[in-house]
């Protein structure tokens, strides 16, 4: 029960050349530039490590694995704990592998998700620092959800369907200590309604124009305070907008043009880990 | 027991206890008479079944011994109560009720008697009453009629004495509660009595039995939190209160409201053990044993006041941790172990807390040397932390766990899938397995209700929904559905008041059951903890150790807190509870003034939030609806054995979500979101609509019975389980049986056109609404403090009055009577809102509005209206309607689109609300109309009242005009009855 967004560590992992003809796509046909998504990997990486300070653990990536540069899908970390997810896409199940490798390098302690009817990704997993939604889509189920709720006890796990989306986090995250970015469809405000509905507390909501630009990364690191990663101007020139209103966290923008063609966002490139939680 | 003190009830009682019989037993009273000369001599001939032994009648017999006693509590209650009782009954009859309650506490005290005994002298007595009241010319329907609404009124009276009491009473004196407890269980056996009657008459025993009765005596062992066992002797009639209150002392704990003793009923399901009610009753045939705990968490417990209380409740979060009642993850476990090792042994000491130190501490229901080793770890670094620190670190972690004061209740929705209810401080939450699918919020809440074995929530509309819906789950049974329903209004009462925001604006109360969660609000109880002004009590922190726990004393490892030695210094020998209790008590007793006031405008907040509704409504349907098909169409798993450790009550058989717009649970459903009602059973209101658009007379009268039974087995409550009258209930009836009772008063105004005296006040209200409002607030306040019997008391009186309504045009057709008394009532444009107020003087002695205000007797009140000739009454109405705007409302045809009436009650009024909407070309039409009836005594300003309820409803509805006013008078003429 640390304070919200304290991160110490990240583990990320590399992106393979298979990622642009073999990734999972769910509505995007636009084809994608391997150099620049790798690219705009090598930025974001360099943001968490030279930028932030973290310590960041880069897994190789694995051809036999196009989707293996989203490692927030394979585990959901929470203080000490990191649940090791069972993809719902069978071809992503053994991207669990490096991931709970480097996360017991980290001393976490291990739960792994061995029921065969359970599936969870990670991007349908937000932990709002009180409670944890998870997102019931495609790749996530109730069962995946029970074993997340049975891996943190300490907190209320409320279901919220998703529609239309992959993830429940493609178009909400944390923005800050009881702050939901939440984008402005109808899905997204619904999947939102629901969420305020099932918690006992009362959530601050920033919502912004583009549902994809709701994914950032919230982090309140030592020395630096409220950190904010989000989509850049030339992405969602209006959502942007929105976020330059939090006056008080450091803005800094992370392109993920290339990663978004493959359902990727911003969340779902990194796993954070905060060490010293207890 | 005592000889002379025998005789003397025994003489008294007669003359008076002849009243009283006649309401008891209509049957029994010919053979009664006879009884009573001879079961006098005869004890043992007293057999007399636990059952019968109840009824409020046995204590009539106490009261009269009480008379000669000397304090001074009987007499004033005798007084009161004859103000009350005066209406309907003779005014001995009142005396009689009101001493024996006072009586019967102060008898409690004297030597243990054989139940048996008492039980026949109760019985004995109301067979001896029937003698004296053998006069009464009623039939024996008409008695029945009688007694049951007789005794209700008497409980308004004594209520009344009640609040008095505990106004200028400490809550540390035990004696006077007692009493009062008493007399509130006398109220209660009346009730009861109703029931019961039909099988009593039987057995009558003498007099001098009587004495006995009082001194009964049981011991009461209380598992306290720490595992020690405190005995206790009570007096066999005592109320849950008394027992608790000792515990209290014993414990030395002022902030008490958050606690509550709990037994295991027959099923070894835990029961919170009613303070306003007998335990007796309660436990039925279980033991005596209780067992004291938490019965609210509060959601942020470092705003108790007190050290000693934030311990205990610490103490009931380790067992909740240690059972796995309250699940939380390893390092929580470790965290809170911690805390608790660093608050019971002080600072780590490696010379004396060696490896094994900590072993036999339980820390988690499946405790690892892993766990231990993590537990010791963070022991060492909480060096320097006084206990009571370590034991607000430790809350302060707790409090945060999801299920932190989450009650579990197994149930089914609706379709028959496993599902848990959780009961909490925010509200209703819904899980599947581990996984919570729903939740709602109190203000989302309309209603509550459980019917059979089936719990109801009627939610709030969301933004684009027009109706409520009725959310039904299944329960294992109907105790069970009850549990959950109880643990609901208690915990709506308790902690809705939590929001600062909520003015107190006076809408409608809506008091549909007996059932109230009688204590103070979390609101109140802090206001209460900030007054008060003790020394903080020195106490000592016993060990968790496992070993502790058992129920032999554990070997106890006392860690004093350090703020604390020197007010034990000071305190010596006094201890717990020396002088600090004193004060405590003083506080108290005022606070207690207050509470109760707030308890009232509680209520009002509820009505509030939902004004606030539309701010917050939630889509719930949509999204409940949508939560539920995701749901259904995941396999569901076998949920974990922790998760059902969890469980409270009774595994549940089955549960079910009925989808929210599912009219199928309740078709009486037609709902207004606009109202918050706290009911049991069907409420009155739903069926109210029912029957208007339908023509009243189709249900067959063995319905209302059925609901009848229903509403005794509410009033009972815990006490009275559930009987199988409660599972007759059924929708279709209810509706039967509150229409006939609205009827019935409506008659009474049309009879009586006589003109009397409805002060001036009555005449300005319809013009200048605001003017006579301002002195009268307060009063109604009080009023509405009135305890649930209270409530139970005006539910009879006003139930007859109760409903106002005022249909649109298309239900006038529907209705039958309100259009007719009222005459001219029409009502048009959406803004109008007519109401009408009904004030009947006190001195009535109508029989007919006896048997009116007898909710509960739907049938004999039909009964008793025929054969009560007797009664002369003087009525008067008047009527002062506004200009109307339209006339055209009652001839235009519109099409109804919702029907509402809302009913709720306060010590000596009664606001019954209607509210229709119909579209009538194309223009939708909003029609309230409000009809408020002021029962009462001369002691109650009745034109104050009356203008402190137009005053009310104008500020509701400041949109609206009031078109008419109807005082309504009825005097009772010079005859007294007999």
């Amino acid at each position: 029960m640390s304070a919200f967004g304290r991160f110490t560590h990240a583990v990320v992992r590399a992106v393979p050349r298979s990622l642009a003809t073999e990734a999972l796509r769910t509505g995007s046909v636009e084809e994608l530039d391997l150099p620049r998504a790798q690219h705009e990997h090598e930025l974001y990486v360099s943001v968490l490590k030279q930028r932030l300070g973290l310590e960041v653990l880069e897994l190789p990536a694995d051809e036999a694995l196009p989707d293996c540069v989203f490692v927030e899908d394979a585990a959901v970390v929470c203080g000490d704990t990191a649940l090791i997810t069972r993809p719902g896409a069978a071809s992503r199940r053994n991207e669990t592998e490096a991931v709970k490798d480097a996360l017991t390098k980290l001393g976490l302690k291990i739960v792994e998700m061995t029921d065969e009817s359970a599936t969870l990704d990670g991007g349908d997993v937000l932990f709002t620092g009180r409670e944890f939604f998870v997102g019931l889509s495609k790749r996530t189920n109730q069962r995946g959800a029970e074993i997340l709720a049975d891996a943190f006890k300490d907190y209320a796990v409320s279901m919220v369907p998703v529609q239309g989306y992959l993830h429940l986090k493609s178009f909400c995250s944390m923005a800050g200590p009881d702050l939901i970015a939440i984008g402005s469809s109808d899905a997204a405000q619904k999947a939102l309604k629901i969420m305020q509905q099932m918690s006992d507390h009362k959530y601050d909501k920033l919502t912004v124009p583009d549902d994809l630009a709701a994914n950032c990364i919230y982090m309140n690191l030592p020395g630096k305070g409220d950190v904010l990663l989000h989509c850049t101007p030339e992405e969602f020139p209006e959502s942007v907008k929105v976020f330059e209103k939090l006056k008080d966290h450091m803005l800094i923008p992370v392109s993920n043009q290339e990663k978004v063609k493959v359902d990727g966002a911003l969340t779902c490139c990194s796993v954070l880990v905060c060490k010293n939680s207890v | 027991m005592t000889t002379e003190v025998g005789s003397e009830t025994d003489v008294k009682k007669e003359p008076e206890k002849v009243p009283e019989v006649q309401h008891q037993t209509d049957p029994v009273q010919t053979d009664q008479p006879d009884k009573p000369a001879d079961s006098d001599p005869q004890p043992v001939a007293s057999v007399a079944q636990p059952e019968e032994s109840r009824s409020v009648e046995p204590e009539s017999p106490q009261e009269e011994s009480s008379s000669p006693d000397p304090s001074s509590p009987p007499a004033i209650g005798g007084q009161k109560k004859e103000k009350g009782i005066s209406r309907f009954l003779p005014p001995w009859l009142k005396r009689q009720k009101s001493q024996s309650q006072d009586q019967a506490s102060e008898s409690a005290e004297s030597a243990e008697k054989p139940q048996s005994l008492k039980e026949e002298e109760e019985e004995s007595e109301p067979k001896d009453q029937p003698d004296g009241a053998g006069a009464a010319p009623n039939t024996e329907k008409t008695e029945e009629v009688k007694e049951e609404s007789r005794p209700e009124e008497v409980q308004l009276e004594e209520n009344e004495k009640e609040e008095e009491k505990s106004v200028g009473s400490a809550d540390t004196q035990p004696v006077r509660e007692e009493k009062e407890a008493e007399s509130e269980v006398k109220e209660r056996e009346e009730e009861k009595k109703e029931e019961e009657q039909v099988i009593q008459q039987e057995t009558s025993v003498l007099s001098p039995l009587r004495l006995n009765k009082k001194m009964k005596m049981v011991v009461c062992h209380v598992t306290l939190l720490d595992g020690t066992q405190f005995s206790c002797e009570v007096e066999k009639r005592a109320k849950g209160q008394y027992l608790f209150f000792q515990v209290c002392e014993q414990l030395n704990l002022v902030e008490k409201d958050y606690f509550g003793l709990s037994f295991k009923d027959n099923a070894e399901q835990r029961c919170w053990l009613d303070p306003t009610k007998e335990i007796k009753r309660q436990i039925r045939n279980s033991q005596w044993q209780f067992a004291f705990s938490v019965k609210f968490y509060p959601p942020d417990p470092s705003q108790l006041t007190e050290d000693i209380t934030r311990y205990l409740l610490c103490l009931q979060l380790r067992q909740d941790i240690a059972s796995g009642r309250l699940p939380c993850s390893f390092v929580t476990h470790a965290l809170l172990g911690s805390y608790s090792l660093q608050a019971e042994l002080g600072d780590y000491d490696p010379e004396e807390h060696r490896l094994d130190y900590i072993s036999d501490f339980q820390f988690a229901p499946n405790q690892t040397k892993e766990l231990e080793e993590k537990v010791v770890e963070l022991h060492k670094s909480h060096r320097g932390m006084t206990p009571a620190q370590a034991d607000a670190q430790f809350l302060e972690n707790a409090k945060k766990l999801s299920m932190y004061g989450v009650d579990l209740h197994h149930a089914k929705d609706s379709e028959g899938v496993d599902i848990m209810l959780g009961v909490c401080a925010n509200g209703l939450l819904i899980y599947k397995d581990r996984l919570r699918i729903n939740r709602f919020a109190w203000p989302k809440i309309l209603k509550i209700s459980y019917k059979r074995s089936n719990f109801y929530i009627k939610i709030r509309p969301g933004e684009a929904e027009q109706f409520e819906s009725t959310v039904g789950f299944k329960l294992p049974n109907h105790r069970a559905a009850k549990r959950v329903w109880k643990v609901c209004v208690e915990h709506h009462t308790f902690f809705r008041l939590m929001s600062p925001e909520n003015p107190t604006k006076s809408k409608f109360l809506t008091l549909g059951s007996k059932f109230r969660y009688s204590g103070r609000t979390q609101a109140q109880t802090r206001q209460a903890s900030s007054l008060i002004d003790r020394p903080a009590p020195y106490f000592q922190r016993t060990s968790s150790k496992r070993i502790s726990r058992s129920l032999d004393g554990a070997p106890m490892v006392n860690v004093s807190d350090y703020s604390h030695a020197v007010d034990s210094a000071l305190t010596a020998g006094a201890g717990e509870n020396g002088p600090a209790l004193e004060l405590n008590s003083d506080s108290k007793s005022k606070l207690r003034v207050q509470g109760e006031n707030i308890y009232v405008r509680h209520s009002n907040l509820m009505l509030e939030d939902l004004d606030k509704t539309q701010e917050d409504v939630l889509k719930h349907q949509a999204s409940i609806s949508e939560l539920k098909r995701s749901f259904m169409e995941a396999t569901p798993e076998p949920r974990p054995s922790q998760w059902d450790k969890r469980l409270t009550g009774s595994p549940a058989t089955t549960l079910r979500l009925q989808a929210q717009g599912s009219t199928e649970v309740k078709p009486e459903v037609n709902g207004q979101p606009e109202v918050v009602e706290v009911v049991e059973e069907t409420v009155v209101i739903e069926e109210v609509i029912k029957a208007k658009p339908k023509s009243s007379a189709p249900e067959t009268p063995v319905t209302v019975e059925t609901e009848v039974k229903e509403e005794r087995s509410l009033s009972s409550d815990s006490e009275s389980e559930e009987e199988e009258a409660e599972y007759h209930a059924q929708t279709p009836s209810a509706s039967i049986s509150v229409q006939q009772i609205e009827e019935e008063p409506e008659e009474e105004q049309e009879a009586g056109l006589i003109p009397q005296a409805l002060p001036s006040v009555v005449e300005s209200q319809p013009i200048t609404e605001a003017e006579p409002a301002d002195s009268a607030p307060s009063a109604e306040e009080e009023q509405a403090t009135a305890q649930p019997e209270e409530e139970e008391r005006t539910d009879k009186d006003d139930a007859p009055n109760g409903h106002a309504a005022e249909a649109p045009p298309p239900l006038r057709a529907v209705e039958e009577e309100p259009p007719v008394v009222n005459g001219s009532v029409s009502r048009v444009e959406a803004e109008l809102l007519p109401q009408v107020i009904c004030c009947s003087e006190p001195p009535v002695v109508k029989t007919e509005m006896v048997t009116i205000s007898d909710t509960f007797a739907a049938q004999k009140t039909e009964i008793s209206t025929k054969e009560v000739p007797i009664v002369h009454t003087e009525t008067k109405t008047i009527t002062y309607e506004a200009a109307q705007l339209d006339g055209n409302g009652d001839g235009e045809p519109g099409v109804l689109m919702t029907a509402q009436t809302i009913t709720s009650e306060s010590l000596c009024t009664t606001t019954t609300t209607h509210i229709t909407k119909t579209l009538k070309g194309g223009l939708s039409e909003t029609r309230i109309e409000k009809r408020i009836v002021i029962t009462g005594d001369s002691d109650i300003d009745h034109d104050q009242a009356l203008a402190q309820a137009i005053k009310e409803a104008k500020e509701q509805h400041p949109d609206m005009s009031v078109t008419r006013v109807v005082v309504h008078k009825e005097t009772e003429l010079a005859e007294d009855e007999d």
